[in-house]
């Protein structure tokens, strides 16, 4: 906690978790948008996304175009923060606190140390407690989850396979986490110790997972989702509002996509809406099938 | 005036929450917690089934689209003009303003305020402080500001509840409208809470 610069008076303070947490909880319900350019920032803020992130490449091009995808050149990241109103959000690779350092300095709203980029170490996640930015982190299982919100991780999302639009694995990481959860909810004292350890987590942790049987921070879903019914589907399956990246801006028309996904996942229990938002959308992106893609070329198993 | 709080002898008050984006699920559970029967509301004509209404934290861009797009907003002026209290945190306040100077956006445009989003800055600007509530018993509030809006200018019947210490207006009441710069619902500390429902009482 720092004192306050703002002109609040002495007693203020900043960057701390309630502020963290607190901004995640004002995002829920809604969906945020990967960006690469102002122009694309202000059609995913007219479309009503509650926040944008912003990358260099989407995901989907990253996977094509090969190679190592890094942050944004800070002068994107500034002109998409001139563009909207919305928080942005911008991605830091694994373990770079350096770039995490830069987008602090930059003032995005939140930074996303993510598994779309190539990672920078392979031993070490960063210090999230150590920044007053917060962070959201990807997750496949409940441990990871709760290794990253240890770590000071104040939001999580599921992992997915970003830049496939197939949500598969996006299913496949939400069910784990909320199945595990609902699993710590009935085991005792010993069963949680030991769940601990194998997470390699505080037992303390562990232990008000399960009485509150939710993680203390707010659960998105992102990785591969590219219709209205995708969005609508991680909302019913335990989602509180959704990352989009590839499937909006690598499908015929962005504009459109991008309202239709914010509707259905506001109103994700109403089919009839979400069938009247998906009517004549255009084509969706193409999007691949995951057994096409050489494990080696796999984001999802970064970061651990 | 319906009452915020109901009749105890009929039934318990049914306070609406603006269910489109945001934490509403927070207010939702404070207000059951103090004995309100708490709807969760998506569609306009849920408006003409409560006695009272909260417009949660959330990005008032995206809450103000939605709103216009289900087209909530003449109903809500309707129910708002018949004395249903209505209290909007953060994007609530953003959201009932009359005046947001540079909102690109629909708005209710009910209360006689002018609203700064956005005005203590970004997220690494976001702060906790104790803050004096006038007529509020029980001490100093500790008020959590997320990307907070202040309210620049009030009318003539609007009364300033709460300034921070360099004078900025954080908390108003006109009449049955209450607006918050802050997010109650994201402390334990439920007295607006109950302020809210108690406006409708008296």
């Amino acid at each position: 906690m720092a004192p306050s610069q703002n002109g609040s008076g002495g007693q203020a303070h900043t960057g701390t978790w309630t502020l963290k947490t607190g901004l995640a909880q004002m995002l829920k319900g809604g969906v945020i948008m990967d960006v690469v350019t102002a122009e694309h920032a202000r059609i995913a803020e007219e479309a009503g996304a509650v926040a944008v992130m912003a990358l260099e490449r989407v995901p989907a091009d990253i996977r094509a175009s090969g190679g190592v995808a890094r942050m944004s050149d800070p002068e994107k990241v500034l002109e998409i923060m001139a563009a909207v109103t919305i928080p942005v959000m911008a991605k830091a690779r694994i373990g770079h606190f350096v770039e995490a350092q830069v987008l602090e300095a930059l003032g995005v709203d939140y930074v996303d140390e993510s598994e779309v980029l190539t990672p920078a170490d392979e031993q070490f996640h960063i210090d999230k407690h150590a920044f007053k930015v917060p962070f959201v982190c990807g997750a496949r299982d409940l441990g990871e989850a709760l290794r990253r919100i240890n770590e000071g991780a104040a939001m999580i999302r599921s992992k997915g396979e970003a830049g496939t639009g197939n949500v598969v694995e996006a299913v496949r990481h939400l069910r784990a986490i909320t199945s595990q959860l609902r699993a710590l909810a009935d085991m005792d004292e010993a069963a949680l110790a030991e769940r601990a350890s194998e997470y390699r987590v505080p037992v303390d942790l562990v232990k008000r997972v399960a009485q509150a049987r939710k993680l203390p921070v707010v659960l998105f879903c992102a990785g591969g989702i590219a219709t209205p019914a995708d969005a609508a589907l991680m909302m019913q399956l335990g989602a509180e509002g959704n990352f989009v990246g590839s499937g909006i801006f690598k499908s015929a028309e962005p504009a459109r996509r991008a309202k239709a996904i914010v509707e259905a996942t506001t109103h994700y229990t109403d089919a009839k809406l979400v069938a009247e938002v998906s009517r004549g959308l255009g084509e969706p992106m193409r999007g691949m099938s995951l057994e096409t893609i050489p494990p080696a070329e796999r984001l999802a198993v970064r970061g651990w | 005036m319906p009452s915020a709080a109901g009749d105890p002898k009929s039934r318990p008050a049914r306070v609406g929450v603006l269910g489109l984006q945001g934490d509403f699920a927070e207010h939702l559970r404070t207000l059951t917690r103090l004995g309100a029967e708490a709807i969760d509301v998506r569609r306009p004509e849920q408006l003409d089934e409560i006695d009272a209404l909260i417009i949660p934290g959330g990005e008032s861009t995206t809450i103000g689209k939605l709103a216009e797009r289900y087209a909530f907003i003449p109903k809500l002026r309707e129910r708002v003009a018949a004395g249903m209290p209505v209290w909007g945190t953060c994007a609530g306040a953003i959201f009932l303003a009359k005046d947001v100077p540079g909102h690109p956006h629909p708005l209710a445009a009910v209360m006689d305020i002018t609203v700064e989003r956005n005005a203590f800055g970004r997220q690494i600007d976001s702060f906790e402080a104790d803050i004096d509530v006038r007529g509020m018993g029980g001490g100093p509030f500790h008020a959590v500001f997320i990307r907070a809006p202040k309210i620049r200018a009030t009318g003539r019947d609007v009364d300033v509840l709460a300034t921070l210490p360099d004078g900025a207006v954080v908390a108003v009441r006109e009449g049955a409208l209450l607006a918050t710069s802050f997010h109650p619902e994201l402390t334990s500390d439920d007295r607006f809470h109950r302020y809210f429902l108690a406006m409708g009482r008296r």
